[in-house]
């Protein structure tokens, strides 16, 4: 237990205050905790559903949960159930033998029902485009408040898709 | 010459610089069964299948069948009539080819006579007598996009249930649907169905430009983005009769090792954090966001997307760039022995990892298991690594790989792989950067007419492999890229079974296996 804990006194603490936004304004990140429980009065829970990607989208999601973006320490929780879920955190495209059950998962999600699509296939469909087995966009399927593109898009920018959501539903 | 002591087949080998592969014809269904029976005999393993429409040239079809063997891979071709192609079913030698050739069935329409005829890929988003590969499919029929009953193997018995999980998985990661059989929690049998992630991308390929070629086989499994495209790049230049210069060749390699690590500490933490340790996911998400940044740094992106192209690599590094790569080596070597040592002397952790999740080496061969999964079972098989009749190909003859094994088959075994295989890729990517080849690092290639070519490249799950057959014009007439999940989902089945319901996310994670990369 004693080099366990020596370990992570050793590591400090790694989250970043001021991380760069697009519009120049500073300690975004951290005032996102703030904003949060201003709207919705709580944390914020999401639920990712993952309806075609190749799985560099999850890969980014998982890194908004290491200790520099700190995700979950500014009240932002991924959920295993729709149900329990604000948010839908969706990547694509959108593949036939997905569309049901995004559906499913869009119908069980309680208000406010955000969705925030990730990546450009989630965006646009991407380099795969709609086709005999893609439905194509999140927004081709269910509706989507928030596009953040990229491929994939880096941690940052999904955070700041999910505050720009959030704003929107204010 | 001849290959797996079976003289009907006259196998030659491939050009270029990839890892050695021999190309034969079968002249008929039978003799290639025969092949494959005397391929099983002396130790080989199925690694891919695919059929291929040349109706537009006025044949039939083709499959293409390849099995990795001692030297290194076979790649069977055999030719079909237009009318109602069949071949005779190869799961009764190989098991992991049930999968493969019921996905070949629905993409177009060659048939396995007897066996599993159940659907792998479709599911019900367009009809069973519509095959996507065949050149005149033209656009998909209007098809309600109804979920079709999948006919699961039933479990009987008194207290038998059964327990359906997904397509959408508790957690952040991709769709699949897992039928648990069990009693009480004890799991009597796993099935899984996959296919929800498959978005077409093997019809994307079908006459795109080379490039675009490049573009869409790195988004195959974007976790092995760099395996995909080197694989893609080496069946490319050998149907071109092409070869990356040294320089580039040294960076692809430089780029694998690093897509290596980055998901080895990924894995790593999960597997701590499915064990209820968080500190060791938090640790190890914090070491692989620096990894991942200096790719950022040095190569424009995170995970390396598109750096890796037909021809060598699309960016140089400088100097200073080959030193920030050492120099990161060298902290990542602290920070993972120190947490080895962590996890080691967890005892709940290791409670959670010994004797969870077996497959012994027997049953790895059976399933055609290669990599990372294969090695945690004791199998002495590295793509980049020597051994008796096989040399790797370049840069990695050079580097004298040591492959990582462990015999015990289970949840530990495949940590401590991963432990050793992040060292022994800190130890390959120094040595790459203190010898990078001076030169270019990209070669023009240009299409040949009717060219193919198979590449095979070692990620870190396993063997990448990808076909590639190009038509008249010199575009793609097929691209099939495979992935090592094929034959490793099959075997998570089976490690699950002395198990409980609750240890399967921990053996999951221990594979971490691909469903975008099998489901295309």
């Amino acid at each position: 237990m004693i080099p366990l804990l020596r370990h992570i006194f050793r590591t400090g603490i790694l989250t970043e205050p001021e991380l760069p936004v697009a519009d120049g304004a500073q300690r975004e990140v951290e005032r996102l905790h703030d904003e949060l429980l201003g709207i919705l009065g709580r944390a914020l829970t999401i639920r990712e559903v993952d309806a075609g990607s190749c799985n560099a989208c999850e890969l980014e999601v998982h890194a908004m949960n290491n200790p520099y973006y700190n995700l979950e320490g500014h009240g932002i929780k991924f959920v295993a159930s729709p149900r329990h879920a604000d948010m839908l955190l969706v990547s694509g495209p959108v593949t036939k033998n997905m569309e049901n059950a995004l559906l499913r998962a869009y119908e069980c999600t309680p208000d406010p029902k955000l969705v925030v699509a990730i990546g450009d296939c989630g965006c646009d469909a991407g380099v795969f485009g709609k086709s005999y087995a893609s439905c194509g966009a999140v927004s081709d399927v269910v509706p989507v408040d928030v596009r953040v593109p990229g491929c994939p898009p880096t941690p940052l920018a999904m955070m700041q898709g999910i505050l720009a959501a959030v704003r929107k539903a204010k | 010459m001849q290959l797996c002591s079976f003289p009907a087949i006259d196998f030659s080998r491939q050009q270029g610089v990839g890892a050695p592969v021999w190309h034969g014809r079968a002249a008929s269904g039978g003799e290639l069964h025969e092949f494959a029976l005397a391929a099983k005999e002396v130790g080989a393993r199925i690694t891919a299948i695919w059929g291929a429409d040349r109706r537009a040239r006025g044949e039939g079809f083709r499959l293409h069948c390849v099995f990795g063997i001692e030297a290194g891979h076979a790649w069977v071709s055999l030719d079909l009539p237009a009318e109602a192609p069949c071949y005779p079913d190869l799961a009764d030698v190989f098991t992991a080819a049930n999968r493969m050739q019921r996905a070949t069935r629905d993409m177009v329409g060659i048939a396995n006579a007897g066996g599993d005829q159940r659907p792998w890929l479709r599911h019900g988003g367009w009809p069973a007598d519509w095959y996507p590969l065949r050149h005149d499919a033209g656009d998909a029929p209007e098809f309600a996009n109804r979920p079709t009953d999948y006919d699961f193997v039933k479990v009987g018995g008194e207290g038998a249930h059964e327990i359906p999980v997904g397509p959408i998985h508790a957690g952040i990661i991709e769709p699949g649907h897992f039928r648990f059989s069990v009693v009480g929690e004890r799991v009597l049998r796993l099935e899984q169905r996959l296919g929800y992630q498959h978005k077409g991308v093997e019809k994307l390929f079908i006459g795109a430009d080379i490039a675009r070629g490049a573009q869409l086989v790195g988004r195959v499994s974007g976790d092995s983005a760099c395996a995909y495209a080197w694989a893609y790049a080496d069946a490319v230049e050998a149907a071109c009769g092409a070869a990356a210069p040294p320089r580039g060749l040294a960076l692809r390699a430089l780029m694998l090792e690093r897509e290596r690590v980055a998901n080895h500490l990924g894995d790593l933490g999960a597997l701590g954090n499915d064990a209820a340790f968080a500190f060791g996911l938090t640790q190890f998400l914090r070491l692989k966001e620096d990894w991942v940044r200096l790719n950022a740094t040095l190569f424009g992106h995170r995970f390396l997307f598109d750096r890796i192209v037909p021809g060598g690599v699309a960016c140089d590094i400088d100097a200073a760039g080959l030193a920030a790569i050492v120099e990161q080596c060298g902290t990542i070597e602290i920070a993972v022995k120190e947490l080895r040592e962590l996890y080691d002397e967890h005892s709940g952790l290791q409670d959670r990892f010994v004797t969870t999740g077996i497959i012994d080496s027997d049953l790895a061969r059976e399933l055609s298991l290669s990599g990372m999964a294969a090695r945690a079972t004791g199998m002495l098989l590295d793509g980049r690594a020597h051994r008796q009749g096989y040399t790797p190909p370049a840069p990695y003859t050079a580097l004298g790989v040591r492959p990582a094994t462990d015999e015990r088959g289970d949840v530990a075994a495949r940590v401590a792989v991963r432990f050793d295989e992040i060292f022994e890729s800190l130890r390959l990517l120094r040595l790459l950067a203190v010898g990078m080849p001076v030169g270019e690092f990209l070669t023009d290639v240009a299409p040949v007419a009717n060219g193919a070519g198979l590449g095979v490249v070692e990620g870190w799950r396993g063997e990448v492999v990808v076909g590639v057959e190009l038509d008249a014009e010199g575009r793609l007439a097929r691209v099939h890229p495979h992935d090592p999940s094929w034959q490793a989902w099959p075997a998570l089945e089976f490690a699950v079974l002395r198990d409980i319901v609750p240890d399967f996310p921990l053996i999951n994670k221990s594979f971490n296996l691909s469903y975008s990369g099998v489901d295309l």
